[in-house]
């Protein structure tokens, strides 16, 4: 084997650890919601080639209103979906989208586009 | 103390200047404004409480109002239970109780303590938010703020008014109110007898506050219009950005194969020339990337922030990579070692950016087309109604029709909410809603669903729903629901996309480095576009698309027939049953009994035994009496008036009609009057063995006829269980009648297995039975007395009544109330469960195929490689081509194969 080569073979192979570690085995840290006035939990999502904050960390048994901003007209963005709870939105670009509902049983819970190219997740204590 | 209604002023009582209205005495604060009111009295006494039957708001004889709010966005049980604790916290609240299904409050309260709008603080309090339709109102004469804080004063006063807010500077006023206390004209009016004028909004100047029109009940259409206006957009952005990148792709690609091509001499590799068009070739590729293909770098980005990857994320590292290598070869070629290495790839970055935003573009339109179903739906909304209020005809806006409002429609118009005809007939084109091409007649009586089309004649109708109840809202709520719902199928596959494109990546690069160590020469040139070439081919799009598109269309495609699947789960289990429960009444047959023979003898004849019997009938309530009179009536007979009638309970009924003795009933009361019958028992037993119900009739102590009644079969009852049975279903019918009556029943529509003499509580069980035979089983029923058969079953199918649709215990609600509709729904569910199926092996072959061919396999044994330019014009088309099978699925027909 050349140096190049065995430079090569470290390089791809501490790339691939890399990508492993970056989008399986890190964890982001969610996002948490307080509940405001109302008792409703509250946030505003930014939709934009991906959801910010993606992950979400909300109460059980109080009502969770998500407020959906879409800033771009890239279709892959067009719905949200969460499959649990049986809730989607057509999101109308730049117009905040509300989606309600109350979990009631903690757990975690994805929503995500409507061909699941965009993925966020909700985490219900 | 009194008060002037014309101008307001509080003035001494008793005036001088007094009128008075409907046998109310007003008093007034000059000869000026006396003269106003006598002008036009109705202009200035309020309407509120004038239509009691309209109104959920009154005043009960103790003080105490009652009051309906409807409340937004209830989705449990225990929202109800918080809203009505915070309502019964106020003081002087006797009685409240929330609605979680209807999502309204009932609040009885006395006004003296509390007031309207503390009610609705307090629903705001548990964190909901009040209903009610928006206004946008005109408002012509304000001079200044206070003018503005007088009429929102004024109008925070007007019950039913929720919030009022006017800006003076565009003269509207935005009032959110309660459609079932209060209307247009009372708004107006309470704004009128302030001194201000009112116009209608279509001449306001456009709202400049978005969310003030988002609040606006009837953004339904605008929202669709939006949506559909930004994919226009955003498909025609893609295809200018498109036109570009190709139009720069043509003489890039020309000169990156100058040997290929046979390129003159002056072009070929080496020369000066061709090193200045390679550098040009550089830079025009630059906006081809960052603004053509602008958006797979910030999807690229949005997504890493999030430690997720998707397609723009392998478009990006592909084409970045392409162009990187490119520049370096044109900008520093000493570097590498061999002339052979410094190559250019910048046709792959634009031709990857022109292809994919083609595939892109072209998934956009054919998206457009999947969701055309639903769109259809909204639209058939009706916008106006045409109401009669205080004895007038009013065009409303179909948001401020209340229950129990007499709507008009004339022949060709659009029936506005649901409602029941109070007077006129008419045929009514349902089809919209049930599917049924045949238009129904429709009389006094009859449900008539909103959105469908009046035919033939004019009629009123009283509102039963309106709103989020109408059947066409709650169609659509239920589409929604089920297209975003998951089949069990789409759980796998949504687990592997998540792991996909990282997985891509690790392939890429593995590809790289094993063509770059045992690849032939020029190993960095193989090993870049092959690492390219499998980050361009994979396709998580097609993966992603494959089930909810065709669901989208399947679910879609059945609410156009009258078929509504409320989830994808339901859709799976639909194609996969094996034995389907029939309930025979109201589901084989109308649920209804009809006169169905007429036997003679004695020398009396048919008509005259109908109007006789009938006219005895009308003395008495039993369900089958109504069927002979119902006959008689369809036959225009006059009926005489019935004296004497005596029912005899387990004989039959007797009475003088017309001057002649009549009885009607059963053998044991043709004996016990000695009436001789002779031959007519025979027919009786043969009527009874047909599932009849035979009924003797004498006429004067002479024997007449037997008159026959039955629950009739459907029309088109056999022909669908025939073909249910075609289809390999064993088809079971569960009757709680006798079983002679339920197998002359079977008989006649071709049903092999009876469950006869079955309780109604027992007929869950009976399904369970069948269920631990080891079937799988659907249940066929009334979403009312059926509801915890169709439960227990593996799919319960409920034969929608009219407008009720929403049938909790249903997996699939058929409106139109046709068995035609199983067949339909087993047969869309097969259809679209196999075209879930060919999206999800398509996409998943040509990924398992496409990818290791891309990384070279094919390689050493043929020595193939694929070109980075095939790999993306592939990975475009190949969304398309999910999209464009799930569209398939619109042009779906029922099978019925001729006998």
């Amino acid at each position: 084997m050349t140096p190049n080569e065995i430079l090569v073979l470290i390089g791809g192979f501490s790339f691939i650890a890399l990508v492993a570690w970056y989008f399986w085995f890190s964890s982001s840290e969610g996002t948490r919601i307080e509940s405001g006035s109302g008792g409703i939990q509250e946030a505003l999502i930014k939709v934009k080639g991906g959801y910010s904050p993606n992950v979400i960390v909300v109460e059980a048994g109080k009502p969770v209103k998500l407020n959906f901003l879409r800033e771009e007209t890239a279709a892959c963005s067009e719905h949200v979906v969460f499959p649990e709870f049986g809730k989607q939105a057509t999101l109308t670009p730049n117009k905040t989208i509300p989606i309600e509902f109350t979990p009631e049983k903690p757990g975690e819970y994805e929503f995500q586009c409507a061909m699941g190219m965009l993925r966020g997740k909700l985490i219900v204590e | 103390m009194s008060k002037d209604i014309v101008c307001g002023m509080e003035i001494e009582s008793p005036s001088s200047f007094k009128s008075s209205y409907e046998e109310v005495d007003y008093e007034f604060c000059s000869e000026k404004c006396k003269t106003m009111f006598d002008a036009a009295p109705e202009k200035y006494v309020p309407h509120v409480h004038e239509h009691h039957a309209d109104s959920t708001y009154q005043i009960t004889t103790n003080g105490v109002e009652k009051t309906t709010l409807p409340i937004l966005n209830m989705h449990c049980a225990s929202c109800a239970v918080n809203i009505e604790k915070e309502i019964k916290k106020l003081p002087g609240v006797q009685k409240a109780s929330v609605n979680s299904a209807t999502e309204k409050a009932y609040v009885e309260y006395s006004p003296s303590e509390t007031s309207f709008s503390e009610i609705i603080g307090a629903v705001k309090k548990a964190g909901y938010k009040t209903d009610g339709a928006t206004l946008r109102l005109g408002v012509r004469g304000m001079h200044c703020n206070s003018c503005v804080s007088q009429i929102e004063r004024e109008l925070a006063k007007t019950p039913g008014v929720l919030t009022a807010n006017i800006d003076l500077a565009t003269e509207a006023a935005h009032i959110k109110y309660l459609p079932s206390e209060t209307n247009l004209t009372n708004i107006k009016t309470v704004i009128e007898r302030l001194g201000y004028q009112t116009f209608d909004s279509s001449k306001l100047a456009p709202s400049s506050n978005k969310d003030e029109l988002a609040m606006a009940p009837n953004t339904g259409d605008d929202q669709v219009d939006e949506n559909q206006q930004a994919r226009e957009k955003e498909y025609k952005s893609l295809m200018i950005k498109f036109i570009f990148a190709a139009v720069i792709s043509v003489p890039v690609m020309i000169f990156s194969y100058p040997d290929f091509l046979r390129l003159p001499e002056q072009f070929q590799r080496g020369t000066e020339l061709l090193y200045w068009i390679w550098f040009s070739m550089g830079v025009v590729t630059i906006p081809v990337m960052f603004w053509a293909g602008s958006h797979f770098y910030t999807g690229m980005w949005a997504a890493l922030k999030n430690r997720s990857a998707n397609m723009h994320t392998l478009i990006a590292v592909g084409i970045t990579a392409a162009w990187l290598y490119s520049t370096v070869a044109v900008l520093f070629p000493q570097i590498f070692p061999t002339q052979a290495l410094a190559e250019v790839f910048y046709d792959v970055t634009a031709v990857v950016v022109a292809l994919v935003n083609l595939g892109l573009a072209l998934e956009i339109k054919a998206k457009g087309r999947s969701s055309e179903a639903i769109k259809k739906l909204m639209g058939l909304q009706a916008k106006t109604a045409r109401v009669v209020r205080n004895g007038k005809e009013l065009d409303v806006p179909v948001e401020e029709v209340v229950l129990d409002d007499i709507i008009v429609v004339r022949p060709g118009e659009k029936i506005p909410v649901d409602g029941e005809i109070v007077e006129g007939s008419s045929a009514v084109d349902e089809s919209m809603i049930t599917g049924e091409s045949i238009p129904t007649e429709k009389h006094t009586g009859d449900e008539v669903i909103g959105a469908t089309i009046n035919k033939t004649g004019s009629f009123k109708f009283k509102a039963t729903k309106v709103g989020k109840d109408t059947a066409l809202s709650q169609i659509v709520q239920m589409v929604e629901d089920a297209q975003s719902s998951k089949p069990p199928i789409q759980k796998i596959v949504d687990k592997v996309s998540g792991y996909f494109v990282p997985a891509v990546i690790i392939l890429a690069t593995l590809s790289f480095m094993t063509w770059y160590i045992i690849g032939p020469a020029p190993a960095l040139i193989y090993a870049l576009v092959v690492a390219v070439t499998v980050l361009i081919i994979a396709c998580p799009c097609a993966l992603g698309l494959a089930t909810p598109i065709s669901l989208m269309v399947g679910i879609g495609k059945g609410a156009e027939n009258g078929i509504l699947i409320r989830s994808g789960e339901a859709l799976e289990t639909a194609q996969k049953l094996d034995t389907i429960v029939l309930d025979k009444t109201g589901t084989i047959t109308e649920g209804q009994p009809s006169l169905t023979d007429i036997v003679t003898t004695n020398g009396f004849k048919e008509d005259e035994i109908l109007i006789l019997s009938a006219s005895v009938e009308r003395a008495s309530e039993h369900p089958l009496g109504e069927a002979i009179i119902n006959a008689a009536e369809e036959k225009n007979m006059t009926l005489f008036e019935p004296e004497n009638f005596n029912a005899i309970p387990g004989h039959g009924v007797e009475a003088d009609v017309d001057g002649h003795k009549i009885l009607l009933g059963n053998l044991k009361m043709m004996r016990d009057n000695s009436i001789n019958v002779n031959d007519l028992e025979v027919e009786s037993s043969r009527l009874a063995d047909e599932g009849k119900t035979p009924m003797f009739v004498a006429i004067d102590a002479k024997a007449a006829g037997i008159v026959a009644v039955a629950d009739t079969v459907k029309s088109d009852s056999k022909e669908a269980i025939t073909q249910l049975k075609k289809m390999g279903l064993q088809v079971v019918m569960i009757t709680g009648d006798n079983l002679r009556t339920a197998k002359a029943i079977a008989r006649q529509v071709g049903v092999d297995r009876v469950l006869a003499e079955v309780l109604p509580e027992d007929k869950a069980m009976n399904v369970q039975k069948l269920q631990s035979e080891g079937k799988i089983v659907a249940m066929v029923g009334d979403g009312i007395n059926d509801a915890p058969a169709l439960a227990q079953a593996d799919i319960g199918l409920a034969i929608g009544t009219g407008t009720d649709v929403a049938i909790e215990a249903s997996d699939i609600t058929l409106i139109k109330g046709s068995l035609k509709g199983v067949v339909l729904a087993i047969q869309l569910s097969k259809a679209t469960m196999r075209n879930i199926k060919q999206n999800l092996v398509g996409a998943f072959a040509y990924n398992t195929a496409g990818l290791p061919i891309a990384a070279g396999l094919l390689y050493p044994l043929f020595g193939i490689l694929l070109s980075p330019l095939l790999a993306a014009a592939a990975m475009a088309f190949s969304s398309v081509t999910v999209v464009t099978n799930a569209n398939r699925l619109r042009k779906f027909q029922p099978k019925f194969s001729s006998k």
